[in-house]
């Protein structure tokens, strides 16, 4: 690997001793849920925090608050989220020291796209979902590969039971698989929302060993984030 | 301080004596955010061989449970023809097994008289079409005319090259109007670029080619060239397990491309069952 690395010295190397591979990363899990309504947007994610069988935390917040109209859920190295949400963080501030305004969601979300894009070849292992109003005051969603590849959604969810939610969601707020007319089916209010978000996790806590202790729910309007807590299976 | 000397690590961050001051800060986040600025200047990783290094972790990923899978494609496909160039793509995104998108934009609107398919890595052919973009509009501003779709593909081809071996997956077809008239090249990660009047490209191309092969022609009308652009994604989605989702119809004119339709695959796929039976009826 490195060109200090014993292949270059046989003579030291001894019969039967194997090179550890290299392994950068931890998972640490945790979940992520967004679903964004015509003038609001919730993002929920669990709040524990594990690796391997052991948990480490109980009430780790997985949501960070970029501006009052953006919000990132950020999971899997629980190191790599860090070093990326400090980023993030030091960038927003830099933007409105120079342009005295706050960047605005879509905004963030390219910046956020190209600043993991830079970590190509050694990439950020995390499942992120942003999650905001936009210009028009509309609420949006955006979920990233590991290397930055960004979409724009309505809902999304992420994480370790990432595919465990993602078919409730699709079933429950993109009505796939609904026979209904559009006259008859259940309008997106935030407490619709918020109720489907709780109940994703509460199912996803029955079954991913990841996800579980309690939920925060950040409830993003254009007059600020309102924050929710529900608690969830410790075990 | 002398082991330090000897060992040439005496000037490393790790050996200063101060704390970190402000200088420091500035210079970390420019490192770590360098492609802000200019977008050719990717953070080197602390190992050789990245593609070599990414792979060994996959491969691990059974007993690490650590996965890194990026969004891949598709199907695409694009033609010349007397009235320009039609392309025509799914929308389906798979990381690994799973499906993590059925609605991804798979055309990339480079300018009015330049699009780009995207096929392979999502964030590879996203992000350096988004170079793309800014280098064909400085060439405008720089040269008051137009970039070709030749010089355009040239550059897509040229940053491919740079990057080669090192483990980016594109497979993009680039398609424009330009003085010489409608254009289309195929540019991969692999630094090909070549000129040609018919391509498909992505794990359902075989699929796609054998419809556009036997309907392809170069007098075919407008809207046979795009239903058969559209049918031809269709069979590919239909037995390719990693295409799927809705299928983009983009035209490319002289006076610049249009969207011509997104249908759902679904929709199209009872629709040609029904014309199926009708000709089948009317066969009798």
């Amino acid at each position: 690997m490195s060109n200090l690395g014993f292949q270059q010295f046989p003579e030291y190397q001894v019969p039967g001793v194997q090179q550890a591979d290299f392994s950068p990363y931890e998972s640490n899990g945790g979940s992520i849920v967004a679903i964004a309504g015509d003038d609001f947007v919730v993002i929920a994610a669990d709040t524990r925090l594990s690796s391997g069988y052991n948990i480490h935390s109980r009430d780790q917040s997985k949501l960070f608050k970029l501006s009052d109209q953006t919000v990132l859920g950020s999971t899997g190295c629980w190191a790599d989220t860090l070093s990326l949400t400090g980023l993030l963080k030091v960038r927003m501030q830099g933007y409105e020291h120079t342009h005295l305004r706050t960047m605005a969601t879509d905004a963030v979300a390219q910046m956020l796209s190209i600043t993991m894009y830079n970590r190509r070849f050694f990439p950020y292992y995390v499942s992120n979902i942003l999650a905001g109003i936009d210009k028009d005051g509309k609420g949006v969603v955006y979920s990233y590969d590991p290397i930055g590849h960004c979409e724009r959604a309505f809902y999304r969810a992420g994480g370790t039971a990432g595919t465990l939610l993602q078919p409730v969601l699709d079933n429950q707020i993109g009505h796939k698989n609904i026979n209904l007319s559009s006259s008859e089916l259940p309008k997106l209010t935030i407490e619709r929302a918020v109720a489907i978000a709780s109940d994703t996790f509460i199912s996803a806590a029955e079954r991913d060993i990841y996800t579980g202790d309690s939920v925060l729910i950040n409830i993003i309007t254009k007059d600020g984030i309102e924050e929710k807590k529900l608690q969830l299976r410790l075990d | 301080m002398a082991l330090a000397e000897i060992c040439k690590i005496s000037n490393a961050p790790y050996m200063r004596r101060t704390a970190w001051d402000l200088s420091d800060v500035e210079e970390d986040l420019k490192a770590h955010t360098s492609n802000l600025a200019n977008p050719y200047t990717l953070a080197a990783p602390p190992f050789e061989n990245p593609m070599h290094n990414l792979n060994l972790i996959q491969a691990n990923a059974d007993k690490t449970g650590i996965k890194i899978d990026f969004d891949h494609g598709t199907t695409t496909l694009g033609f010349k023809y007397k009235g320009g160039v039609i392309l025509a793509v799914d929308s389906r995104a798979t990381g690994g097994q799973y499906i993590g998108s059925q609605t991804m934009k798979k055309i990339v609107e480079i300018n009015q008289f330049l699009l780009g398919t995207l096929a392979g890595g999502a964030a590879d052919c996203v992000y350096w079409d988004r170079v793309l973009s800014k280098e064909c509009r400085l060439h405008e501003l720089r040269n008051k005319e137009r970039i070709s779709v030749a010089a355009a593909s040239k550059i897509m081809a040229n940053i491919a090259h740079e990057y080669k071996g090192m483990g980016l997956s594109m497979g993009m077809m680039l398609a424009g109007y330009d003085k010489r008239g409608p254009g289309l090249y195929y540019v991969d990660s692999e630094g090909s670029r070549t000129p040609g009047n018919l391509f498909s490209v992505g794990s359902g191309s075989l699929f796609a080619y054998g419809v556009l092969d036997s309907g392809y022609h170069w007098d075919l009308e407008d809207d046979v060239a795009q239903e058969l652009g559209r049918r031809a994604i269709y069979h590919a989605t239909f037995r390719d397990a990693y295409s799927g989702g809705i299928i983009r119809v983009y035209h490319m004119t002289p006076t610049g491309w249009i969207k011509i339709s997104e249908t759902d695959c679904m929709e199209l796929h009872y629709k040609y069952e029904e014309q199926k039976a009708q000709a089948a009826a009317a066969a009798q």
